[in-house]
């Protein structure tokens, strides 16, 4: 019996699992960007003393978890699962990170909806009783992505308006059985949604309304307003897949005007930066929310946060062969109370 | 005077190019392939030569004027050295460029390493 | 989703995608595209007034042509050129040059033959084929017509 199962796609975790530590490294670019004094570890250069940008991506994502460990006063031995994944071909990152950490390891590939898929997992394994501590990573580099899913990094090629920038980055969280605080109240897993986009200069078209799918279908199974939250925030819809979501959320009734957001908007400034519709990438949301997001809660200036990390399900033969790019978005709610 | 109107048939040439890419979802890449054939095609038909004649570099330069070459080329082949000419025309005519671009291309991507973008 | 909203999604999706400075980036492409067939020109008259007849001075600037292009895309410049010149910068014979030496400069950690060597073509590959393919088509063709 499904006993923790609430409605349709959320559970509801019986005894919610702690963060009881997070860590987020970021490459230079996002540094300058608005967030930059609440990342944990600025790079100054994205090779980061590796002789290629794939070594320096397992890096990042290697020492982001172990500073993420150190951090809660923990060894590796302490860990009793760690789930990650990235953004690359048979998330090679993630395997060359795991190989050095030695911890028992489940890879996923959620493409940029890999945070929040780890997180949900790691904390139905907390509170199913199956680990004690489990550790959740993803990575993203811009140089690695740029090279695999569009053109080489000095090929002479206008970027669209609406395209966005991959976070060069990394992001760990550690959940436990026992802390105090903040909690991972609910999971909504999300539905594969395929609005029939098939350009990849539109990602942010391509994944609302899977944002969109996860958010109603959260509010329907635990029967919550919008305004319960302090913020929803989702991954890397950018500026295009936000004022979708907003758009369509009204349509259906809920209005997120007030406390609703995007890592991808928030991570660069547009102006400045010339980012163009945004951030993406699997760092995306994992930076955001193991800096700003799990800071602003240690504070007590949020207390109640939907996270909800996006991803496009599209390879570059599926893009290539014209197939439309398959979206996802999977919640997870995280509060600074158990009750 | 020659040089303003290199100048401005060129940028006229691609002027065309950005506005296809900027009204359609053609990349770089399909702009290059298009523009090379749409020159072996003007050139075949004898249009290409009088704007080569007319502005010089600002026809030959762009894409579309060595696909100028490459016609013109087939087509000088064919009339000269008949069958085996028309195989052999165009890249006779071009194999400057195409032979400089792969000994400098390898040389220059051995020396430099890309750089990542801010 | 059914087909019809798809349809109709997919229009709204299109139209929330921002548009790019239509008239500035043809006013940049005009002018980029201009200065590299400028200095095309200036090539060819340097080549001519050096005794090459028609077709030599031809040939020497392509040669440079495609020096310059892929010495710029080396030496990490040719990209920003683009970035404001768009087509003006991908049409002239140097973008043929920079679609060439970018993505082997990129690919040479993966090796010298499946690396560099084989990941030069990937954008010039396709040029050379339909280009060279419909020049031996025309050769052919005017064979016939004679």
């Amino acid at each position: 019996m499904a006993i923790k199962k609430l409605g349709k796609q959320t559970v509801k975790l019986e005894n919610p699992p702690s963060i009881i530590s997070y860590y987020s490294i970021v490459g230079p670019k996002e540094g300058k960007g608005p967030l930059k004094d609440y990342f944990d570890l600025i790079l100054e250069d994205d090779l980061w003393g590796q002789e290629s940008w794939e070594k320096a991506e397992s890096k990042m994502q290697e020492e982001c978890i172990k500073a993420a460990i150190d951090k809660a006063g923990l060894s590796s031995q302490d860990i009793d699962y760690l789930i990650a994944g990235d953004l690359l071909n048979q998330i090679i990152a993630t395997a060359y990170s795991a190989r050095q950490l030695a911890i028992p390891y489940y890879g996923l590939y959620g493409a940029c909806s890999t945070m929040t898929e780890s997180l949900s997992l790691g904390a139905m394994l907390v509170d199913g009783g199956f680990a004690d501590k489990v550790a959740c990573a993803v990575s993203s580099h811009f140089s690695t992505a740029e090279r695999q899913f569009r053109y080489p990094l000095e090929y002479g090629n206008q970027r669209k308006m609406s395209a966005q920038w991959t976070v060069t980055g990394a992001g760990a969280t550690i959940l436990s059985s026992y802390g105090s605080g903040p909690y991972v109240k609910c999971i909504t897993t999300g539905k594969i949604i395929d609005p029939g986009i098939t350009d990849v200069a539109n990602m942010g078209g391509a994944m609302a309304p899977a944002a969109v799918d996860t958010l109603v279908t959260h509010f329907q199974d635990t029967g919550l307003d919008p305004s319960y939250y302090d913020l929803i925030i989702s991954g890397d819809l950018g500026y295009v897949g936000k004022s979708i979501v907003l758009d369509l959320m009204k349509e259906k009734g809920y209005d997120l005007t007030k406390n609703y957001t995007d890592c991808g908007v928030e991570i660069f400034d547009k102006s400045e930066q010339d980012t163009h519709a945004g951030g993406s990438g699997c760092a995306c949301s994992a930076t955001v929310y193991n800096s700003y997001v799990f800071k602003e809660m240690a504070k007590g200036k949020l207390n109640k946060v939907l996270i909800m990390s996006t991803g496009a399900l599209h390879s570059t033969l599926s893009t290539q062969q014209g197939e439309s790019i398959p979206g996802i978005a999977h919640a997870v709610a995280v509060e600074n109370t158990i009750e | 005077m020659e040089y303003i109107k290199a100048f401005v048939v060129g940028g006229l040439i691609c002027v065309i190019g950005q506005i296809l890419l900027d009204h359609t979802k053609l990349t770089p890449a399909h702009i290059l392939v298009s523009f090379l054939t749409t020159g072996v095609i003007l050139g075949a038909i004898g249009v290409y030569k009088p704007l080569v004649d007319f502005a010089g570099a600002g026809a030959t330069i762009p894409i579309t004027g060595f696909g100028n070459s490459l016609a013109q080329g087939a087509i000088e082949g064919a009339r000269t050295k008949g069958l085996i000419g028309a195989f052999t025309g165009g890249i006779e005519a071009t194999g400057a460029g195409i032979a400089a671009i792969i000994l400098f291309g390898y040389i220059i991507a051995i020396i430099f390493d890309p750089k990542t973008k801010d | 989703m059914d087909k019809l909203n798809k349809r109709e999604y997919k229009e709204y999706a299109e139209k929330k995608m921002p548009k790019p400075p239509y008239v500035k980036n043809m006013i940049m492409a005009f002018i980029v595209g201009g200065i590299f067939c400028t200095i095309g020109q200036i090539i060819l008259n340097l080549m001519k007034n050096n005794g090459l007849d028609e077709k030599m001075a031809a040939a020497g600037t392509a040669i440079s042509m495609v020096l310059i292009g892929g010495l710029l895309t080396g030496l990490g410049v040719y990209d920003k050129i683009a970035k404001i010149g768009g087509a003006g910068a991908a049409v002239p014979i140097t973008g043929f040059a920079n679609s060439i030496v970018s993505p082997a400069m990129e690919f040479k950690r993966e090796g010298f033959i499946f690396g560099v060597a084989s990941k030069m073509f990937i954008i010039a590959g396709p040029v050379l084929v339909y280009g060279i393919g419909s020049s031996i088509i025309v050769g052919l063709i005017s064979l016939l017509l004679r």
